[in-house]
């Protein structure tokens, strides 16, 4: 039973039974929404300083201690800019598609727990209704580029589409090896699952989810579609102020939305020791961010070709061949060895990835397609 | 085993950005840190002295702009008194050539470079205005004695890398008005 259950009935005792259930949805949706959008300010001021680190820099540090005010002058500066709209654009598709991109990514925390019953609705398909709602917000950036009526806006929204519908496959085969093991698709049940973090367990699911999901919030290196050496902005050329901002907060969103997910599913999600929960779920998830803009500030960006030949031809297989590895221990493997497990899956997964960029390699290690 | 073509490169690069975490920033912090300009810098003024100038007017002849208006009159031992020492450094482009012809050394480059004005009139500088004074000091363009005098310039370039850090020498808040400002 979760939190916001507990309240309910509790409300249920004193109010009448419409309030009991409405107070409660309220309440969860404010604290859901105020935790993303919080996270969010902290995500970006995160990223800045730390990009700026990682370049030797010193990143933004005049506005209030150690700069921690700048997102705030960002988001001022953003609102009071003038809202554009292409003469020859859609203009109601251009209105919509900012919402289109936003939303779905806020519904994402609706499925995640924070500690042990701390969640809006512990919904019993809870990754599937993840993973088929962080795919509509493919949709709005294809809508942003269509009603830009701007050719790069437009090459922009084609790179989307066509990389968030390739990534998705190795992202759910790799998903579908933690549901394997635990036997459910709650996220709540997946982490009481993990007394051993599944990152050990699979290593290689790990990989391919992190990669796919990079990939899909669109971030550096796969961060084709607002390629400004090609294509200026991308699908947002044509956007300023509000707008451009929901873009700006979705991409964040869909980041620390991933962020969550990842925990959850490989790092144990609350679950440490000494610390209180709420502490460690926070924790992992701005290592996992680290790691983003970590690999962001190091790579460059991939080729078009590359991008879809490292998704069908390097994490697809690859998917495939660990889903069949997990269910062949899942089913043979006694329950009692969890360790032998992550000794063989290390190997396997070492051998396999030596053995893919073999089959990438081709003329003085260049990777050829 | 050769690792090189087994996707090591990403780890190699990747360990090569976490070290930059841990080394101090390069970036100057501009209005309160300045690193120390080149000793030889054409900065954006002129210094004039009076005592040594003889109104020749060799500076104003090589100025290829015509910036520089002398008007003297003779003086009780037959020599030359000026009147008027002006140079309009609005349209002065720091090319040095007054600073070289002049015979007598009267005529020196600025160590400043922070001479932004809100009028075109404020750029003409006077002969009291063209003075050494304290923020106004001379560079070592083409006077190796003064250039002897000046500290040496700070460049990024000298990084130590035994202590993995820079080695800059920073002119701090306190010293705001000094030299090379």
């Amino acid at each position: 039973m979760t939190l916001l259950e507990q309240f309910q009935l509790w409300l249920a005792t004193m109010w009448p039974e419409w309030a009991a259930y409405v107070t409660p949805a309220i309440v969860g949706v404010v604290i859901v929404i105020a935790f993303a959008l919080c996270m969010v300010m902290v995500f970006i001021y995160f990223e800045r300083r730390l990009l700026g680190r990682f370049q030797i820099r010193l990143g933004p540090n005049r506005l209030g201690p150690e700069g921690i005010f700048q997102p705030i002058a960002t988001a001022v500066k953003i609102l009071l800019k003038e809202d554009i709209v292409p003469a020859k654009g859609d203009k109601v598709l251009h209105w919509l598609a900012p919402l289109v991109v936003f939303v779905p990514v806020l519904m994402i925390f609706a499925v995640v727990p924070f500690w042990e019953g701390a969640i809006f609705a512990d919904l019993n398909v809870g990754i599937v209704y993840v993973v088929a709602i962080s795919s509509v917000s493919a949709v709005g950036i294809y809508m942003a580029g269509w009603a830009s009526n701007n050719k790069y806006a437009l090459i922009s929204a084609f790179r989307a589409v066509a990389q968030v519908v390739s990534y998705e496959l190795p992202v759910v085969l790799s998903i579908l090896g933690v549901v394997l093991m635990v036997g459910s698709l709650s996220l709540t049940q997946i982490v009481a699952a993990q007394t051993i973090p599944f990152i050990l367990l699979q290593p290689l699911g790990f990989i391919i989810f992190f990669l796919g999901t990079v990939a899909e919030m669109n971030r550096s290196p796969f961060d084709l579609l607002e390629a400004d050496s090609e294509i200026v902005a991308g699908f947002h050329t044509e956007y300023s102020g509000m707008k451009f901002a929901m873009f700006y907060l979705g991409e964040y969103c869909h980041a620390l939305a991933y962020s969550c997910i990842i925990t959850i599913l490989f790092l144990s999600g609350w679950r440490g020791p000494l610390l209180p929960p709420f502490l460690w779920f926070l924790i992992k998830v701005v290592a996992v961010f680290f790691v983003i803009v970590w690999i962001r500030a190091t790579l460059p960006r991939l080729r078009v070709d590359q991008l879809m030949s490292f998704a069908w031809k390097c994490l697809l297989p690859m998917a495939v061949i660990n889903l069949f590895v997990v269910a062949a221990e899942v089913l043979w493997l006694p329950e009692s060895l969890p360790w032998v497990m992550v000794v063989v899956n290390f190997a396997f997964a070492g051998a396999l990835i030596m053995l893919w960029s073999k089959l990438f390699t081709l003329g003085g290690g260049r990777v050829e397609v | 085993m050769k690792f090189e073509r087994y996707g090591i490169g990403i780890a190699k690069g990747m360990a090569l950005t976490f070290k930059h975490l841990f080394r101090p920033p390069i970036t100057v912090q501009y209005p309160e840190e300045k690193l120390v300009v080149s000793r030889r810098i054409r900065g954006n003024e002129l210094v004039w002295y009076p005592d040594r100038c003889t109104g020749c007017a060799t500076c104003a002849k090589s100025c290829p702009q015509g910036n520089i208006e002398i008007v003297t009159h003779v003086g009780e031992e037959n020599n030359y008194v000026v009147d008027k020492f002006e140079v309009d450094t609005g349209r002065c482009m720091f090319c040095g050539l007054c600073v070289e012809s002049c015979p007598y050394e009267a005529l020196a480059m600025g160590l400043s470079y922070e001479r932004a004005q809100y009028r075109r009139g404020q750029l003409v500088l006077s002969k009291e205005e063209l003075q050494l004074s304290d923020v106004r000091q001379p560079s070592g363009y083409a006077r190796p004695k003064i250039e002897a005098t000046l500290p040496e310039q700070s460049l990024l370039v000298n990084w130590d890398r035994e202590k993995g850090g820079q080695k800059l020498s920073l002119v701090p808040l306190s010293k705001k008005r000094g030299r090379g400002v």
